[in-house]
């Protein structure tokens, strides 16, 4: 399913429809769910007008859809009253409308500070993590939406597994034949070595920047940039050692790896960790290039 | 149902690393998480982890440091456990490419830390909990250990004998946010719950808002004690707007603070008049509050931070994160600027009753990391050492359930040995209201076998889910919030009797609400109206024995403070607080501090800095 709809309805279409109800729970749920609609709506309309009349609030617009629930199967989009307050974030008003008016509106969130990486969305037209995302930088109403080019499993929700797959499609952990002797000894790496993946350690897996990609919308095989990241993180490890570099470069030149990226810059402008994640796809391919003139 | 040898309940650091161990040793085992692992809130930890790796430094060193730290609250036998592992569990963190910050002769840096006679906190930038995460789920991936992410455990499948020390726990039983379905866990072997923290109790805390302390909440219905729930850490530089923390590490660099006056108050006004900033915690965040009640708080709140003077350089190189988090969240250029601080909740030295191996009195439930209690940090944490607690009691715990043999266990569980029982009167009633949702080992048929006991689990909370969904009453968040304000309000840095009291009847009164609690979404797909409606049940249960703690110790230890008792008593007071369930009529008792380590015993000392 896709974000991008057609037709928008702003009012909460939520109707009555529960034609046969198959037990005395049904019933009662069905009938909660009509008194729960009503109050809502009156309270809603409640604190929007008040929130309306008041010029210090924040307009939102925020994606709905939920596959179970009658009303809201065809996505709408519906607006929120929130009053702003001093550093306000997109992740605060989601929360303040979600205990407010709406206790259905449903998102990702944990740490509050850009480092669990739950809550990506896509807010005005571009990928964000809400938590980071001020409101006083941003145009009203403030359009926020589910990640694209992913499956949306509810409200801003997408499902996360192809994500995942992709990462742990890198061989993502630490490997070498090369140990220092001694139990308590540690490997040695250089303070440059260790400058060189920094940036590439950030990642916090919040999907942005796949989502951002033009690949891999088309190419749902694309390892994709965080992937790639990843690999990247051991590859440029001196301490994986250079047998392992070799067999991380193989990894990433598959048909759906490094060279299927056209230097579009998109993740690197919406990572929130600020990783310059196609400068470090560029250095892979070089390295590859590199590697595959040593063996000519 | 899903069957397993060991089921590890929480990915974060304890929970990663204890599956890692279970596994080694030869179990299969399963990880549930209501979050995918990365999402825990272990990568939030910025400072480090407290290790004795170098030949000028020493295990025993540190022990000391983490007892007094303590206020000789901590069990010398679990302390002495995470000081002798650290350094192993450390270079096994790099030996699995942790990114550590490294010296010119490319070993691990170390820094100074609050309390420590050695500057032996090993670390990643200010991103030192991210890197340990992402490092243990890396290992986590790489031996194919199956995480079930996004499910919800709800309770624990414990028998139901009259002695919690009898029962036995045979599994947990999980909600599929993604699905809706719920399901039984069997544990073969044994569960071991690794939760993280309880910071939602409270609403000025660096936790994340997941957490919830479950796992306390629900081995604690399920007949296993709380111990020391009084003792909350609270932060002394977190932003004031948000409760985003700065790490100690600052300090550490050599960040200062200041008051309104300009004044470098932790010297100029005598609170620490040798380590200054780099005192405990507990004492530097009394210091702020009391800079700011005597009226030399900025904007009556907060006190600045200041690490101008460290040069971009070096902020760069070891405190990157710092710049970006006091932007981001707080608006303040740190290279520029001093920034805003104050004390917020941080970390929980209380939790589920253990020994050094992670056992609880159940049998076959054991508990690592921020949710038990061992005890390695009594009274107080020291920075540093919250992180390699991770790795040694989730290694250990892991190992023990997985069937190592690990020999005798040095701390008691239970009321077993010299335990007391407390005559305080609370004024107020606590415990079960009558309908606040069934608990694992409340009544209910006796069913002694691994599958029934499961099975009976699963069915009490689809019981459970089915009410929440089907009745009308009132949303959770208004009932949360409550907790969350009277929390923040009296059970907070400073500590008086009245109010403390007053509390116990605002919980009461929370608890009356939730009887009538209710989820208005519908809807089976990742319904987290649900999730959190649930949460709050555990919030409730914590904040009330948290509460009843902290009337009962009528001393000041620590992290405690009371304003009519100055001053530590050990004759009276060198002892755990307990609070039992009891099937909903909570007890309140003591045990005996272990003092006596391998080698020497820790006299309690004057803890000045």
């Amino acid at each position: 399913m896709s974000t991008q709809i057609p037709k928008q309805t702003e009012e909460s279409t939520e109707t009555d429809a529960e034609t046969e109800p198959a037990s005395k729970g049904d019933e009662r749920r069905a009938e909660k769910r009509r008194r729960a609609a009503e109050r809502r709506e009156q309270r809603q309309e409640e604190e929007a007008e008040k929130a309306a009349a008041d010029e210090s609030t924040v307009e939102l617009k925020v994606f709905r859809y939920d596959p179970q629930v009658e009303g809201k199967q065809e996505p709408r989009f519906d607006t929120f009253h929130v009053p702003f307050t001093k550093g306000m974030t997109v992740l605060d008003a989601l929360m303040y409308a979600r205990d407010t008016y709406d206790s259905s509106l449903t998102f990702r969130h944990s740490c509050r500070q850009a480092v669990c990486g739950s809550d990506a969305m896509f807010v005005n037209g571009g990928q964000k993590l809400a938590c980071k995302t001020q409101i006083s930088d941003l145009q009203q109403p403030v359009r926020v939406e589910p990640l694209p080019h992913a499956e949306v499993t509810k409200d801003l929700v997408v499902d996360m597994e192809h994500f995942y797959d992709q990462m742990e499609a890198v061989e993502p952990y630490f490997q070498t034949n090369e140990y220092p002797d001694g139990e308590l000894e540690e490997q040695r790496q250089d303070r440059e070595n260790r400058e060189k993946i920094k940036m590439s350690t950030r990642c916090i897996w919040c999907g942005a920047c796949m989502s951002s990609c033009n690949i891999a919308a088309g190419d749902n095989e694309y390892l994709g940039p965080a992937a790639i990241n990843k690999a990247y993180r051991f590859a440029m490890d001196e301490r994986e050692g250079e047998e392992m570099k070799q067999k991380r470069l193989e990894i990433i030149e598959q048909e759906h790896g490094v060279w299927r990226c056209q230097t579009q810059f998109s993740c690197t402008e919406v990572c929130p960790k600020d990783i310059p994640l196609t400068e470090h796809i560029q250095e892979l391919k070089r390295e590859a290039v590199k590697n595959n003139l040593k063996f000519w | 149902m899903y069957e397993h040898d060991v089921v590890v309940v929480g990915a974060g650091g304890a929970g990663l690393r204890a599956a890692i161990a279970a596994q080694e040793a030869g179990a299969d085992v399963a990880m549930v998480s209501k979050l995918h692992p990365v999402r825990s809130h272990t990568g939030a930890a910025e400072g480090g982890i407290n290790a004795a790796l170098r030949d000028a430094d020493s295990w025993e060193d540190h022990a000391y440091d983490t007892m007094k730290g303590s206020d000789y609250l901590g069990d010398a036998p679990a302390v002495e456990a995470l000081c002798q592992e650290s350094p192993e569990e450390v270079i096994r963190l790099e030996h699995w490419g942790m990114p550590f910050s490294r010296e010119d002769d490319g070993r691990v840096s170390q820094r100074p830390f609050g309390g420590l006679s050695f500057p032996r906190t090993t670390y990643a930038g200010a991103e030192t909990g991210h890197q340990m995460l992402h490092t243990m789920y890396e290992q986590v991936v790489k031996r194919g250990i199956t995480v079930y992410d996004e499910w919800h455990v709800m309770d624990l499948a414990v028998t139901d004998e009259d002695d919690p020390a009898e029962r036995t726990c045979h599994g947990v039983v999980a909600y599929d946010i993604q699905s809706g379905e719920i399901n039984g866990f069997r544990a073969e072997d044994g569960v071991i719950l690794a939760t993280g923290g309880m910071g939602q109790v409270f609403d000025h805390t660096t936790n994340a808002v997941a957490n919830t302390g479950d796992g306390v909440a629900m081995a604690y219905r399920a007949g296993v004690p709380m111990e020391d729930m009084e003792f909350i850490q609270f932060h002394p530089t977190t932003l004031p707007s948000t409760g985003v923390l700065i790490s100690e590490g600052v300090r550490g660099e050599g960040g200062i603070l200041y008051n309104e006056d300009g004044e470098r108050f932790m010297f100029e006004h005598g609170y620490a008049n040798n380590d200054g900033e780099l005192a405990s915690r507990d004492v530097v965040s009394r210091a702020e509050l009391t800079e700011v009640n005597e009226g030399r708080g900025i904007e009556d709140e907060y006190v600045h931070l200041d690490m101008r003077h460290l040069g971009e350089e070096r902020i760069l190189d070891r405190l990157e994160n710092i710049l970006h988090l006091a932007e981001d969240f707080e608006g303040a250029d740190g290279l520029t600027e001093p920034m805003p601080v104050k004390p917020g909740q941080h970390y929980a030295m209380g939790g589920i009753e253990t020994n050094e191996f992670g056992e609880t009195v159940i049998d076959g439930l054991y508990a690592a990391g921020e949710c038990a209690c061992a005890s390695v940090h009594g009274a107080n944490r020291l920075g540093g050492n919250a992180l390699p607690e991770l790795i040694v009691f989730g290694k250990r715990a892991g190992r023990h359930a997985a069937g190592e043999e690990m020999g005798e266990a040095e701390i008691e569980t239970g009321r077993s040995g010299d335990w007391q029982p407390a005559d305080y009167e609370f004024g107020v009633e606590v415990g079960e209201t009558g309908d606040s949702g069934p608990a694992a080992a409340d009544g209910g048929a006796v069913a002694t076998d691994a599958e029934s006991v499961v099975g009976g689990a699963v069915g009490r909370a689809k019981e459970r889910v089915e009410e929440l969904l089907s009745r009308e009453g009132r949303n959770h968040a208004e009932i949360r919030s409550a907790v969350q304000e009277t929390m923040t309000a009296n059970v907070n840095v400073f500590r008086e009797e009245d109010r403390l009291g007053e509390t116990l009847e605002d919980l009461r009164e929370a608890r009356e609400a939730y009887k009538d609690v209710a989820v208005s979404d519908p809807s089976r797909t990742f319904n987290t109206d649900l999730i959190h409606t649930i949460e709050t049940r555990n919030i409730l249960d914590i904040a009330e024995a948290l509460t009843m703690g902290a009337l009962a110790r009528e001393e000041f230890r620590g992290a405690h403070w009371r304003k009519k008792h100055q001053e530590r008593k050990d004759d009276e007071w060198l002892k755990h607080t307990l609070i039992s369930w009891n099937d909903g009529e909570p007890e309140l008792w003591y045990k005996p501090v272990v003092l006596e380590g391998e080698n020497k015993t820790y006299e309690p000392k004057t803890r000045s800095y």
